[in-house]
């Protein structure tokens, strides 16, 4: 071993402990709920959250029980089942929508284009509070949707209440057009202009292209804003707030705002446990696709 | 090549002589042109941003001039900016108030109120500090993780997926995550503070620590983004700069500091304009975090204050004149961004 590679060490071991240290930092939280989330909430005592419940191994940690988690799931079960039924419409309409308007203002040359591009993706950073009561208004005193969606609760699991959720996909589509749009524009203007005009000199149209030769194309970049509508839409609370308002179509984030609290006190195990459980769907989607996530948010 | 592709787009665009000719050509060739062929795909999307962005902003403007409050419909025959007013109430003493000085603020009292309504300069102040502090904090401890990810380190991907992770969550599970962590009887960092003799503080609830609890875990959470951002930046500059100056003779340290990170700013611009806007819409984890629309006057930032009087009090014009606030305030962070994006062409 070379003098130079010894002078080397001591750094390389500093730099692996700031980076563990760091790994520390961000994971801490999630593993103290994990460890508190799976504590019988009778033995639980607070006196060291971040270990595993052992007793009688490790006295003073409390119990093993998975009964939190049930009870989460009771309380929070239609909350999670009104999130899947706004989230998966949502995405994919906004994806699709994203990505037709990304190929018809990229793919397609004209004058002005770049104008209206500006102005859609300008529509990213926009607050939600800058529509809140107009789009309140609108879904409640403007359109009568409620009403016009009441003859649909003839068919098989259509319920009254889901005219909340069409107004809040409705909404969600509007809002997410713009960051889709963005990233599948970075990805179409990356397309090779000579396949596109081969198939346009052989007679095919702009339909036909974007069928045939964009959207297989495009399947990846699908992976990407699938991924990323998908954890902004589940982990929205303020739509859902001022949208659905109450009753029976809350959905996951507002139904866990207020669990695990009652006269009697915290029950820390239940809210852990309910909290871990609404961001579930987007954990498991995170660890399987991380890149693919990584992609989204830094485009 | 370019020219290629040039002469390719030329024969795409709407100045496309067309062969054809003759008396239909004028509207054969209106209905022919690619803006319009191109139509059914931007349209759709142009008309709900349109309408539930665009549309929805400009109401959001008409009603900020109303006397809109309580049940029923708002009434537009009356329109003014006195809502405006109120929200600035007593300038001078109002924006020195935003740093601590300056006397007492007195609210004003609309018409469409007997009660005195508070101006914005308390919330207007803690979002400031909140998005200068949050995007500061996250930007520098962003950089720093992306230069150690980005010294060749060892199961790299496991770190920054490590890192990353607290993104991926909701506010409302962040939140419930950090009140777990601030809690005085069980409470980590309560507990960590009883180790070096300090405490148990009751954190979430003290007014003089309250914004500084928020704005800390939010930057747990979105300091990984900006990592991401930086170490994407690190990896396009050309290795031959590092070491150029390694050559020189440059330590480390100096080394980032006089190469590296001056090579960032278009990458620290586009974090920082993301990241602030995350500021303004923290909303979702106050909420869950205080459990309604009371985090109380120290953490009260615009997105909590405006939720509050529109929804809880019924005051939606009011509600309306902060939300137009905060739009001009996202406006003048993006505008410029977009724009110089434009000119660089990189749109």
């Amino acid at each position: 071993m070379s003098t130079a590679e010894d002078g080397r060490r001591p750094k390389r071991i500093a730099l692996y402990v700031v980076l563990v240290a760091m790994a520390a930092f961000y994971l801490t939280p999630i593993l103290t709920g994990l460890m508190t989330s799976i504590t019988s909430p009778e033995s639980y005592t607070g006196q060291s959250p971040y270990l595993p419940p052992l007793e009688p191994l490790l006295p003073g940690t409390g119990s093993f029980s998975l009964q939190p988690w049930t009870t989460a799931l009771g309380e929070l079960g239609r909350g999670l089942a009104n999130s899947f039924i706004l989230v998966i419409p949502a995405t994919v309409f906004s994806g699709l929508f994203g990505s037709m308007a990304a190929f018809g203002l990229t793919n397609v040359d004209w004058r002005g284009q770049v104008g209206i591009y500006a102005t859609l993706i300008a529509g990213i950073f926009i607050p939600y509070q800058a529509v809140l009561v107009p789009l309140t208004q609108f879904w409640y005193n403007v359109v009568p949707l409620q009403s016009l969606f009441a003859p649909l609760t003839v068919l098989p699991f259509v319920h009254e209440y889901h005219w909340k959720l069409v107004a809040l996909i409705v909404t969600h589509t509007a809002y997410g057009i713009p960051i889709c749009t963005l990233l599948f524009r970075a990805h179409y203007k990356k397309l090779s202009d000579e396949m596109i005009e081969a198939a346009r000199l052989d007679g095919a149209s702009v339909a036909t292209i974007y069928r045939r030769i964009v959207l297989p194309l495009s399947i990846p970049m699908f992976a990407v804003v699938f991924i990323y509508q998908f954890t902004q839409i589940w982990n929205d609370l303020l739509f859902a707030l001022t949208i659905i308002q109450f009753g029976d179509a809350a959905v996951v984030t507002q139904e866990l705002v207020g669990i695990g609290v009652s006269q009697s006190g915290t029950n820390f195990p239940l809210r852990m446990a309910a909290a871990l459980l609404a961001a579930l769907p987007t954990l498991v989607v995170y660890v399987l696709f991380g890149d693919k996530f990584a992609e989204g948010v830094t485009a | 090549m370019r020219e290629l592709i040039a002469r390719v787009r030329d024969r795409w665009s709407d100045s496309d002589v067309r062969t054809d000719g003759g008396e239909a050509a004028s509207t054969r060739s209106l209905l022919d042109r690619d803006s319009v062929r191109s139509a059914p795909f931007w349209l759709p999307a142009v008309l709900l941003v349109g309408l539930f962005v665009y549309g929805a902003v400009l109401w959001n403007f008409v009603l900020s001039l109303t006397d809109f409050t309580g049940i029923g419909e708002p009434d537009y025959s009356s329109l003014d900016l006195e809502n405006y007013f109120v929200a600035f109430a007593d300038p001078v003493d109002g924006f020195l108030s935003m740093f601590g000085l300056g006397g007492e603020v007195q609210g004003g009292t609309p018409a469409w109120s007997s009660l005195t309504v508070d101006p914005v300069w308390n919330s207007l102040g803690n979002t400031i500090v909140l998005m200068v502090v949050f995007a500061a904090a996250c930007l520098v401890l962003g950089l720093l993780l992306a230069i150690l990810v980005d010294r060749e380190i060892r199961f790299e991907n496991t770190f920054r997926t490590i890192y990353l992770l607290p993104m991926s969550l909701s506010f409302v599970v962040t939140a419930k995550f950090w009140l777990y962590m601030y809690n005085p009887q069980t409470g980590l960092i309560n507990i960590a503070l009883g180790v070096v003799g300090i405490g148990p503080i009751g954190i979430v609830q003290n007014p003089d620590l309250k914004l500084g609890a928020v704005a800390f875990a939010l930057i747990w959470q979105f300091s990984g983004y900006a990592m991401i951002v930086y170490l994407a930046a690190l990896r396009g500059i050309p290795s031959s700069h590092f070491e150029a100056a390694r050559v020189d003779g440059a330590s480390t340290i100096k080394m980032y500091w006089r190469v590296i990170i001056p090579q960032l700013r278009t990458a620290t611009v586009s974090a920082l304009v993301v990241i602030t806007v995350f500021a303004l819409k923290a909303f979702d984890f106050l909420f869950s975090m205080y459990g309604g629309y009371q985090p109380g006057p120290s953490a009260d930032i615009l997105a909590t204050r405006m939720v509050r009087e529109a929804y809880a009090n019924q005051n939606w014009a009011y509600g309306s004149t902060i939300a137009v606030i905060l739009f001009v305030m996202a406006l003048c962070i993006v505008g410029p961004y977009i724009y110089s994006q434009y000119k660089r062409g990189d749109l």
